[in-house]
């Protein structure tokens, strides 16, 4: 490709006057783009989530032992080496293993949250905002009580309540962490709710339940993707201090908040056991921190750098 | 002054009046639906959620007839919207039943356990704000700089990390290898017969009885997890400082005030950052909230006898009333913080006062 045609497909990304639907979008998706790329932290995180998903999906390939089966005779709490890159667990059990396998058990954990709370806060949003009045009043006033729980502690008391492990962990936190959704899909509603292009729809005779699934839902998506990408890391916190706490996922599962609570008992002899699972947790909160600061810069410009 | 005037005037008094009242008034509407809403959650899980909440508070151990007489005493054979009456009442006044693990009303264990909690976010919130002010305010007067960079690494790790494991790590360090801190817990066994504590703060106490060396020890024991609730408030508070800094510094003001030959330390310190304090109050009072909630995983980690450790040990042993009884502690200040931290805002701030 000669560097003539790249130039004329740039112009053609950038024309002020897209000739179709799809050059407008595939114009503004270029920009977001080179503003999300030219921050190079920003990349850094998509990177670590890129390998995050290339970890879980292969983990078969990547792990060279069982995650679950250990050799208790031999391999018990090695320190990290050639053979064990990050040493063994107590039961034998190949660290670096079960940290590739627990990268499947995180976004397992996230995306169910996500696909939970979202749409939960978004339906509560977009009806408070489209339907006002008393609707309005009442979702909203529930919404801020949720807001203002502590939400540790309240995920703590329902995986109290329901018995531990991984779906009751998940249910607790999703059932806290809606409210923020809501309230952005009400702001997005209120602000296209007068436009006139709704007006229309109106006039042609749309029902509310159409207007708000098909004509609003979609303008609230991008805002609510950058605030579930933010929220992501306080998730996988979440949800590992849950399994840290022996509430979240349960033996044998490699979930790297448990692996760090099994690796307790040894830490100032064997300080590894509990090390790797940790650097894992925060490389890949990290990892969301950074996409979700990129994504609200790059498509979000009105909050800058602030 | 004309009587036109006056009457304005008198119309202005009371129009503001009316307007402290209503907001006075829209306050009291949140606190009170706010808490209900604690109790309703509360209520849901110990009562809807279990399939015998008999069984959830007494164990599966309980003899029959401690059971049946449980039964009556919780009121479960009534309806639930009365079930829920009777809740709320017992709850306001402080009766959050009998822990099973402790023997003792959960109120009283509650007491017993909330100054230490108290005690350790107070001093993480001290640290967070000594540091994170400064940090954040020279980030945004240098912005850009390795300073700003150093300040956004530094919040951004302290968003990502757990909490529990850093404490681990820092207990290996400074424990461990190199024994520049005491070992988890409290206060050393040998001070448990010479030290009486008076108000539950165990650093104001060893203070006011003079009693220095009890002072350093639990200063030992304090200042790790304390550090670490620190840097998790630092992050938080860095950032909003800056973001709060570079609002300020656009201002108009802050050009008049260079035109006026004003020095930098003064224009930055005297003038943005007293313009950027209203939100900042807000801010800290957040960031103390959200450490009483940050002490359940710390606590736990470093064995500090506060109500986070009360609540994992309770949970341990399917404590229902004490994990309940520990869950509306800590969410009614948390709530509490809040509220207040939200009135405040409205009081200092002179535009909503105009307005």
């Amino acid at each position: 490709m000669s560097a003539e045609t790249i130039q004329s497909r740039r112009e053609w990304l950038l024309s002020d006057r897209p000739a179709s639907r799809l050059q407008a979008r595939l114009g503004r998706a270029y920009v977001a783009w080179r503003r999300f790329s030219a921050n190079r932290l920003a990349l850094v995180g998509m990177l670590i989530i890129i390998a995050l998903l290339v970890v879980a999906a292969f983990a078969d390939v990547l792990a060279p032992y069982s995650p679950t089966v250990g050799d208790l005779k031999n391999a018990r709490l090695l320190p990290p080496g050639a053979a064990h890159w990050f040493g063994t667990d107590d039961l034998g059990r190949d660290i670096y293993s079960r940290i590739v396998y627990g990268a499947r058990w995180t976004l397992y954990v996230v995306i169910l949250v996500a696909i939970i709370a979202a749409p939960i806060g978004l339906l509560v949003g977009t009806i408070a905002g489209y339907a006002g009045g008393w609707t309005d009043t009442i979702l909203m006033r529930i919404t801020d009580i949720f807001l203002a729980f502590p939400k540790l502690v309240l995920a703590l008391a329902f995986v109290a309540a329901l018995g531990p492990g991984i779906e009751n962990a998940v249910l607790a936190i999703a059932i806290t962490s809606w409210p923020p959704y809501a309230r952005i899909a009400r702001a997005e509603t209120l602000t296209v709710r007068n436009s006139d292009y709704i007006k229309a729809v109106q006039l042609m005779g749309a029902s509310p339940f159409r207007i708000v699934l098909r004509h609003i839902m979609p303008l609230c998506i991008s805002s609510l993707i950058i605030r579930v990408t933010l929220d992501m890391a306080g998730i996988i916190l979440t949800a590992a201090g849950l399994g840290f706490l022996g509430l979240g996922a349960q033996p044998p599962l490699p979930e790297w908040g448990a692996m760090i609570a099994s690796g307790r008992r040894f830490i100032l002899d064997q300080w590894w056991v509990a090390a790797a699972p940790g650097a894992a947790i925060l490389i890949v909160s990290l990892g969301f921190n950074l996409l979700g600061d990129g994504l609200r810069d790059a498509l979000d410009p009105r909050s800058g750098d602030q | 002054m004309s009587v036109a005037e006056n009457q304005a005037a008198a119309g202005r008094g009371s129009a503001r009046a009316v307007a402290i009242l209503s907001s006075l008034g829209r306050f009291l509407v949140i606190a009170v639906t706010t808490y209900l809403g604690l109790l309703a959650v509360t209520f849901f899980i110990g009562r809807v959620i279990p399939i015998d909440p008999v069984l959830a508070v007494l164990g599966d151990r309980a003899p029959t007839a401690v059971v049946e007489r449980t039964r009556r005493e919780m009121g479960l054979d009534l309806p639930w919207i009365e079930q829920f009456y009777l809740y709320v009442k017992a709850a306001l006044r402080g009766d959050f039943g009998t822990s099973v693990l402790t023997t003792n009303p959960v109120m009283s264990d509650i007491r017993r356990v909330f100054p230490a909690t108290i005690e350790l976010a107070t001093l993480g919130t001290i640290i967070g704000a000594v540091i994170g002010v400064p940090l954040g305010v020279l980030a945004a007067v240098k912005r850009g700089s390795l300073i700003d960079q150093v300040a956004r690494i530094v919040g951004l790790i302290g968003y990502s990390v757990p909490i529990f494991w850093l404490g681990l790590l820092g207990l290996v360090l400074f424990y461990a290898k190199l024994q520049w801190i005491a070992f988890p817990a409290r206060l050393d066994v040998v001070f448990e017969y010479t030290f009486t504590p008076i108000t539950g703060f165990y650093l104001l106490d060893a203070a006011i009885q003079g009693q220095w060396d009890v002072f350093y020890d639990a200063w030992r024991h304090i200042v790790l997890p304390a550090a670490l609730l620190g840097y998790l408030s630092l992050a938080y508070i860095s950032r909003m400082t800056r973001s709060f800094m570079l609002n300020e510094l656009a201002q108009e003001y802050i050009v008049a005030a260079r035109a006026k030959g004003l020095s930098e330390s003064r224009i930055i310190w005297g003038h943005a950052l007293r313009n950027a304090a209203v939100p900042m109050v807000t801010v800290i009072a957040l960031s103390y909230a959200n450490l009483l909630e940050g002490s359940v995983l710390t606590e736990t980690v470093f064995s500090w006898p506060g109500i986070g450790l009360y609540i994992t040990n309770s949970l341990q042993n399917a404590d229902m009333n004490a994990v309940l009884g520990g869950t509306i502690a800590i969410g009614s200040v948390f709530i509490a913080i809040n509220l207040f931290s939200d009135l405040l805002y409205r009081l200092l701030d002179p535009r909503t006062k105009a307005g």
